[in-house]
């Protein structure tokens, strides 16, 4: 019997298939169920913010940095006034209890940002109980979000020297019994899907990348640690107070799905056990520095006095100025290195910003670990990269 | 004066190429020539440890010449160093090697920025537009292009 001779389809997927996580288009060249060109097409999303930026004083960038990745808010806010506050040169003026704030809620928000992962990665594999669990625990977090900063997904709360607001009343002691109470919820996903056969076969020897291909491409974050690359930048270059915290970096070496899983519900219990020291660290004090031309007047001034209304004023309609210069700030956001590029020309406004979005760079992983594997790996190799569209295009 | 020793190095190896080194609060930037581009990024891989391209970019100095300058924020996983490399690139032509031969990263990065700031990167294997539309005219991030888009007031505020 003759071979037939394969004839290669071309299908697109995207950018409203439910399960590119928002509007990402892959072109797909199949070989019967077998990939073999996968071409990813983004942009649907781009709202041009880097333009935008150039346009607005420091502080009116903040909230632009918000919508990148929007799952998590506080660690792109975070990047951002660490970026700023580099460029200003007042990075040591930061207060001890803005630091640990900021540290406290980078975690959570760490934790909400997994928690969506492991949903819709779980949900488009199939197991659709987990999804309901880490949505419900992810509930909390917001919750705790809107306590704080009024807004549920778009904080907008980490200001240019500290913080927009102090925490409410009650809020530390929520948290420390979310924390508290999240290892077992861990448990209780991995109980539902670690010895999971079918999740097993989904996800073991799937998107295998090798710690060299994956410096390459430039891949960070758990990504990059479950091939074996023990580098977190919260350990490796501390920024806002972590080198006061004791954690453990999980390194796996499998550089798989399933590695990548297991590595990031390792991260969330880190991440709870931060929050909790990062708790007890927490002692009553200022939460903006001391530098009068980059920091608002508290609100008492402004209502009560002239000055502090004429400087409210003019901090608000004006802006600071940065003296002339440029900085790179590199955090480890949920998803990878999250870096800002800042050019500052001596004006109130950013010269030049650039957002390094890891989601951006990883994605860029896609096509290398999906040719050659079948259509459906091509939805868990999505689900594992932990992609947001809002952070690619910008 | 940089700490890194890659730095001395690199003036040595390539001492016609260095325009300058700049410190700014604690960074190293190192301004080179943009012909050898890719040999320096190679030296810089191999011999200082960068590994990882953290990120590539380029800034619009409208008025000054020249124009442009495309930078490269490198990253040393051994080491935990960071650099910074940039080549300034004129406006005639406003061309530059690639580098997504010494850093498989560089290819997207360097589309965006062909894509947002209209620098043609010479020998690029996928030289297309990457976030705006593969009609779009002009390159959005370039100083002389409104913010608002092409052929549009500028938005004035509300008016009331």
């Amino acid at each position: 019997m003759a071979v037939k001779s394969s004839e290669i389809m071309t299908i697109n997927m995207g950018p409203q298939h439910p399960s590119t996580h928002g509007v990402l288009q892959l072109i797909l060249e199949l070989d019967g169920e077998v990939v073999r060109k996968a071409t990813p097409h983004i942009g649907f999303l781009h709202r041009g913010v880097e333009k935008l930026s150039e346009h607005r004083t420091y502080h009116q960038v903040i909230p632009l940095t918000d919508r990148l990745d929007y799952l998590a808010p506080m660690s792109n806010n975070l990047g951002y006034v660490l970026a700023v506050e580099k460029l200003l040169g007042i990075t040591d003026q930061i207060p001890e209890r803005a630091k640990v704030v900021r540290v406290l809620l980078a975690e959570l928000t760490r934790l909400k940002s997994h928690l969506v992962w492991l949903a819709t990665h779980a949900l488009d594999i199939g197991a659709m109980t987990v999804f309901l669990y880490c949505f419900r625990e992810r509930e909390v977090i917001t919750d705790l979000y809107e306590k704080i900063s009024g807004a549920r997904m778009t904080s907008n709360y980490f200001r240019v020297g500290g913080l927009s607001a102090d925490l409410p009343a009650g809020v530390e002691q929520e948290m420390r019994e979310y924390a508290e109470g999240m290892p077992a919820h861990i448990d209780e996903y991995e109980g539902l899907l670690t010895g999971n056969r079918i999740w097993q076969k989904r996800t073991i020897g799937v998107g295998t990348i090798t710690a060299e291909a994956a410096i390459d491409i430039g891949i960070t974050g758990p990504g990059l640690r479950a091939s074996g690359v023990d580098w977190d930048l919260r350990r490796d270059n501390p920024y806002s107070g972590y080198e006061d915290y004791k954690f453990e970096v999980p390194v796996r070496q499998e550089g798989d799905t399933f590695a990548r899983y297991k590595l990031r519900l390792d991260e969330m219990r880190q991440s709870s056990l931060i929050i909790l020291q990062a708790l007890d660290k927490l002692k009553p004090g200022p939460i903006l520095a001391d530098c009068p031309k980059v920091v608002l007047p508290p609100k008492q001034d402004v209502v009560n006095s002239i000055e502090g209304l004429i400087h409210h004023f003019k901090i608000i309609t004006e802006g600071f100025k940065a003296e002339p210069g440029e900085v790179y700030v590199g955090i480890e956001a949920p998803k990878g290195e999250l870096g800002y590029y800042l050019v500052s020309d001596g004006s109130a406004h950013p010269y030049r910003m650039k957002v390094r979005p890891p989601s951006f760079i990883n994605l860029q992983g896609l096509p290398q670990m999906v040719e050659g594997r079948l259509l459906a790996d091509v939805i868990a190799v999505i689900g594992t990269l932990d992609i947001v569209l809002g952070e690619i295009d910008r | 004066m940089s700490d890194l020793a890659i730095v001395e190095k690199l003036k040595a190896k390539f001492s016609s190429e260095v325009i300058n080194v700049v410190e700014f609060r604690g960074e190293t930037t190192v301004t080179v020539k943009k012909e050898k581009i890719v040999d320096i990024c190679a030296f810089m891989r191999d011999s200082g440890g960068y590994n990882l391209l953290c990120d590539l970019c380029s800034v619009d100095y409208l008025g000054q010449a020249p124009r442009f300058m495309v930078v490269y924020n490198l990253y040393n996983i051994t080491t935990k160093e960071r650099i910074r490399l940039k080549a300034p690139v004129e406006e005639q032509g406003a061309q530059i090697d690639t580098v997504s031969t010494v850093w498989g990263t560089a290819n997207w990065m360097e589309r965006e920025c062909w894509d947002l700031m209209g620098i043609d990167f010479v020998g690029h294997p996928d030289p297309r537009r990457i976030l705006m539309p593969a009609d779009w005219v002009g390159h959005p991030l370039r100083k002389d292009y409104p913010v608002q888009g092409p052929d549009r007031e500028p938005y004035q505020g509300r008016l009331s």
